[in-house]
């Protein structure tokens, strides 16, 4: 890889790379002069501007209002939860205090470990096909559909149901799966089955499909913007270099499109994690997830638990997704 | 491929190689199960008014679309779709503006950029409900009521502005500060800079945030539902029909609301492509 992108690096490759992939030469044009033009337009304006604002003040000032939002409505209240997580409760209220018996009882509780067996099995599960559909979706559209309009309208075919209600999607596979439903009714009709199959609805199947069908898409998006910035000269250089199609995909297409991977699925694996609906809706009961057992503490109004639960599930959660940042650095693929 | 003539030309050949085969129908596949569950729900809403929420269809009707707007109904369909599409034009509009602003800010390090960055990333993956529950409940220890344009405003930026920020980092990324340079260098002051310069070259960029923003915030309920109040909002309104009634009425408003998404998608994409057509030169898709 590192070879391929030194060939590359030369300037009879760039340059061929620009005249035959015009509309993307303004990507190369990006990477290396660009850092340069950075660099000048700041000088540039130190020096026209002496007694303008200091450009970290700027930049503060342009981040202040979400800066202003995040800290006031998620950090205050995440450190709420950690304050309330250690104070004590009854049946009437919560009593200021510093003891460590909710997260004592919690993490004691077989049911605490169950539960979280339970949803990293669903996320893992979710995890795998929706990298899989979402990566081989991805490919497909960048660079196996050669014209633009038509990427487009597939994209906004993916895209479409996306912005239908996740509620209404998930209780879509009802009439779908169930027992007379739609589904069963085609297998009969074909004579693939003779009787309905049941463990269509209401069980950990219908929870996967309907996440799958949720989610899909959270993996597709970074994906495929991934691969959108990989110049096809490189693949095909690797081509030319007498790679295969499989160690072109190993060695080039993947390692490129890391950070999208990553995206991806943190996106998915969190939503799969702070899930409480779909699990309630389509397990029939079978299944908790973390935060259905959550919301059941808030419901009953027993806040300290809750805090300490939700505390638990941050941290976990929290380290899975650092685990998956150390993978790529996210932030310098972003902010260029 | 999306490459132009010359490179394809220089390839072994011009045929498709079998694994876009391969590929095209995994696709076809993954539509038909995107597209199967929805189509079900999208026949039985013309479901006939003795029918249930499974097939056989029992007749067809507009039954179960007048049911919605029925005055007196359990639940109030028309006032939550009123509330939910003020509630996500506030949002969207807050998340552009603060998003676009905060990219800005972004493109240069600055103290505290990494702090802000992974409070981003952070608010974007803690579970739904629990931002929810952490701002109504701090609404509770202050005393104050938690209401539609406070703090279920506030949880629903939780939600819009990091995706805002991120996907505003994808469009600035592209942005040539050659532009920016050049209206220096023509004289423009700072906020004729932005005006005429910046913000037109991102503007497809700025509308998809928008209506991504828009989206988001119509669909959002786990965030919202303990940060509401009294008044619910579309999503939460579906939420608590579920529980409480299984009937037509449910695929009615499925329908309903997906109309109302497309014709959001079809009135976005007319104006992204309007402006594109006034746009000369090649442009960054």
């Amino acid at each position: 890889m590192s070879r391929l992108a030194r060939v590359l690096g030369t300037s009879s490759w760039s340059g061929l790379a620009r005249s035959s992939v015009p509309h993307r030469a303004w990507l190369d044009g990006r990477v290396k002069p660009g850092q340069d033009a950075k660099g000048a337009v700041r000088r540039e304006m130190s020096a026209r501007f002496p007694r303008s604002l200091p450009p970290w003040l700027v930049s503060w000032l342009q981040v202040s209002p979400l800066a202003l939002v995040l800290v006031t409505l998620f950090v205050l209240p995440t450190a709420l939860f950690l304050v309330v997580s250690f104070f004590d409760y009854d049946r009437v209220g919560i009593y200021p205090a510093f003891i460590f018996d909710n997260y004592h009882d919690l993490l004691t509780t077989p049911a605490t470990l169950r539960v979280y067996i339970s949803s990293l099995k669903f996320a893992f599960i979710v995890w795998a096909i929706t990298l899989f559909l979402g990566f081989n979706i991805a490919y497909f559209l960048i660079f196996h559909i050669r014209s633009a309009t038509v990427r487009t309208v597939l994209f906004l075919l993916c895209a479409i149901p996306f912005w239908t209600s996740g509620i209404i999607r998930t209780i879509a596979w009802i009439p779908f799966l169930g027992r007379n439903g739609a589904f069963n009714t085609i297998l009969q009709d074909l004579h693939i089955t003779s009787k309905p199959l049941t463990f269509l609805l209401f069980s950990d199947f219908a929870v996967i499909i309907t996440y799958v069908h949720l989610f899909t898409l959270l993996m597709v998006g970074p994906i495929a913007n991934s691969l959108a910035k990989i110049d096809p000269a490189l693949m095909e250089a690797a081509r030319d270099a007498g790679a295969s199609r499989w160690r072109t995909m190993t060695d080039v297409v993947i390692p490129l499109s890391k950070t999208g991977i990553a995206l991806g699925s943190i996106l998915v694996f969190t939503q799969v994690m702070g899930d409480y609906f779909v699990v309630k809706q389509m397990s029939g009961g079978q299944s908790a997830s973390i935060v259905s057992m959550l919301s059941t503490e808030i419901q009953a109004m027993q806040y300290p638990p809750a805090s300490a639960n939700a505390m638990v599930l941050v941290l976990f959660v929290a380290i899975m997704v650092a685990g998956m940042m150390r993978v790529v650095d996210v932030r310098k693929e972003l902010v260029k | 491929m999306m490459v132009g003539g010359t490179a394809r030309a220089n390839g072994p050949s011009d045929s498709r190689p079998w694994t876009f085969y391969a590929l095209a129908t995994l696709f076809g596949a993954f539509l038909m199960f995107l597209y199967g569950p929805m189509l079900v729900i999208y026949v039985l809403s013309f479901q006939g008014p003795n029918g249930g929420v499974t097939f056989p269809m029992v007749g067809t009707s507009l039954h179960w679309f007048r049911d919605i707007f029925r005055p007196g109904m359990m639940a109030n369909i028309p006032a939550s779709f009123t509330r939910s599409i003020e509630l996500s034009s506030v949002v969207s509009l807050l998340t552009v503006v603060f998003s676009v602003a905060a990219a800005l800010g972004f493109r240069r390090r600055f103290p505290g950029s990494g702090v802000l960055f992974y409070f981003a990333v952070a608010s974007l993956v803690m579970p739904s409900l629990l931002v929810g529950f952490g701002i109504g409940f701090g609404f509770q220890v202050l005393g104050w009521q938690t209401d539609l344009f406070t703090s279920a405003l506030g949880a629903q930026l939780t939600w819009t502005l990091p995706f805002g920020l991120f996907a505003m980092f994808a469009v600035v990324n592209r942005f040539n500060r050659a532009y920016e340079e050049a209206a220096n260098d023509l004289g423009a002051t700072a906020w004729q800079r932005l005006r005429y310069v910046t913000l037109p070259i991102l503007l497809p960029g700025i509308i998809g945030v928008a209506m991504g923003a828009f989206t988001l915030s119509y669909d959002e309920y786990a965030r919202t539902t303990l940060a509401i109040g009294r008044s619910n909002t579309l999503p939460l309104e579906i939420y608590a029909l579920i529980s409480s009634a299984t009937s037509p009425v449910l695929f009615a408003i499925g329908t309903l609301t997906t109309s109302v998404s497309f014709l959001l998608i079809a009135i976005t994409l007319v104006v992204v492509w309007r402006v594109q057509r006034r746009r000369a030169g090649p442009r960054p898709a």
